[in-house]
């Protein structure tokens, strides 16, 4: 990637809240697996990935969180 | 493994015309038997039919098939003309940037923002019903007019013009119900009736889902055309109602038919959310096969080679009575603990308005049993009617008296 700091972004999904839906794993097959039905993270902290982004605004239980090292919350939009 | 896709003779499909909510038994054989099989549709080139759960399920999510592989081909469908499918022929990257534009009006959160409304409709609309019968018809007092109620208040739709665009919306979901011509130029309608609220918007902004629409393509020309939004904003109007003002009365007669179904959550209400989500895997609401994925590689799948460049169709409820899934898969359990049901399909395309569509299904079977308790059919089941000629399988009119 380019520049950016690897491991930039962490990535977490909720499953208290995933549906199975399916949506993240198909958007971003890089990132995320369906493991017994509900999506996991391939790797929890990721380089900047736009796929990633999509896939976390396209969520519909709002679910998938990605948040910078510090903590802030970068995806999904309020 | 085999190689079959040039040695056997594809099967005519869809199996059989569809009688009434009724899962043909060729399914259950074909999972057991022969999982991926060659098939030929009305139209088009012939197809694998996938009918495992696990085989679905890869055909929906996995990137090594693909809708945007679909365009030119003489495509696997139910009509002779090859309609133009916007969003659903798209993969992702492209895909995804489309729908990011109105996924956040159906996230779960939101929808639940719109519960007490379209519960407040189902209210007026039973109360209407009420007045009108016994008999009265629920497809024509709540099961029609609900959703499209409900979709016109998210968009932004003038209710006052549903009588056009619900006649245009069946050209969606019409195989052989309307002609060719017909389902054209019904289309074209609401194409231009979408459009011309579009260009109201640009005038006068507003706080709606087109509203919104409008804002993003205004702000990011280079990212969405005209022609995108418009389609986009017109196939939610039509998937929108066309799909819950069927499965309403679907869910409603399986549970008046199926042996203590109504009594059951009579009894306890608050197993409704669990009842709707067993009511979408036990009701077949497709009644063809649609929108088909084309291998971008040779793929090993369900025993057979899928090469590259050949498409493969899905069956959605075959995958929903898929015995390795579901313990009992052919009997209706209200309770269902364990339900993944594809009943929304899966993958990049699992359905926008799904949370959309849970929420009114709900509120629609609380509002009669909490209302109408009694509800029973005022006909035998024998003279109900169904739709014929249509992507979705449902009645045409559902008396009821209580």
């Amino acid at each position: 990637m380019s520049g950016e700091e690897p491991g930039g972004w962490r990535v977490f999904v909720d499953s208290t809240r995933c549906i199975g839906s399916g949506i993240c794993a198909g958007a971003a097959p890089g990132h995320f697996v369906l493991v017994d039905g509900l999506s996991r993270p391939l790797k929890e902290l990721i380089d900047p990935a736009d796929e990633v982004l999509d896939a976390a605004e396209s969520c519909p239980m709002e679910a998938i969180i990605v948040s910078d090292v510090g903590g802030g919350r970068i995806a999904p939009e309020p | 493994m085999t190689d079959t896709s040039q040695a056997t003779i594809p099967k005519r499909y869809p199996f059989s015309d569809p009688h009434r909510l009724d899962v043909d038994p060729r399914y259950a054989l074909l999972r057991r038997d022969e999982p991926l099989t060659r098939i030929r549709m009305p139209f088009g080139e012939p197809a694998w039919l996938a009918t495992r759960y696990a085989d679905v399920r890869t055909v929906l999510a996995d990137r090594r098939f693909s809708r945007s592989a679909s365009i030119g081909r003489d495509q696997p469908r139910n009509t002779p003309r090859q309609a133009d499918e916007g969003i659903l022929a798209m993969d992702p990257p492209e895909h995804t940037r489309l729908r990011r534009l109105v996924a956040k009006a159906f996230t779960a959160r939101r929808v639940e923002e719109l519960r007490p409304r379209t519960t407040a409709v189902a209210d007026e609309l039973v109360d209407g019903m009420l007045a009108a019968g016994p008999p009265a018809d629920l497809v024509a007092h709540l099961a029609t007019p609900l959703p499209i109620r409900v979709i016109c208040d998210l968009l932004g739709v003038p209710v006052a013009d549903q009588g056009r665009f619900h006649t245009w919306s069946e050209a969606i979901v019409s195989t052989t119900s309307l002609s060719p011509e017909t389902a054209e130029s019904y289309i074209d309608q609401l194409l231009g009736y979408m459009a011309g609220l579009i260009a109201q918007r640009r005038e006068t902004p507003t706080d709606d889902l087109i509203g919104a629409m409008v804002r993003a393509r205004d702000e990011n020309a280079d990212r969405l055309t005209e022609d995108e939004v418009i389609r986009l904003a017109a196939g939610l109007l039509a998937a929108g109602h066309e799909t819950t003002v069927t499965q309403i009365p679907n869910m409603v007669y399986v549970l008046l038919t199926e042996e203590g179904g109504w009594e059951r959550l009579g009894n306890d209400p608050t197993l409704v959310p669990k009842a709707v989500e067993e009511l979408m895997r036990f009701i077949p609401l497709g009644a063809t096969a649609a929108f088909p994925r084309y291998a971008t590689e040779d793929v090993e799948l369900g025993g057979v080679l899928v090469r590259a460049g050949e498409p493969v169709v899905v069956s959605l409820h075959s995958a929903n009575r898929d015995e390795q899934v579901f313990a009992d898969p052919d009997r209706l359990d209200l309770a269902r603990e364990d339900n993944p049901h594809l009943g929304f399909g899966h993958g990049v395309h699992h359905c926008v308005g799904a949370q959309l569509a849970r929420m009114e299904l709900q509120v629609v079977l609380e509002t009669l049993l909490r209302r109408i308790p009694g509800l029973r059919l005022a006909v035998p089941v024998s003279e109900l009617t169904w739709k014929s000629g249509l992507l979705v399988r449902g009645l045409t009119a559902m008396p009821v008296q209580w």
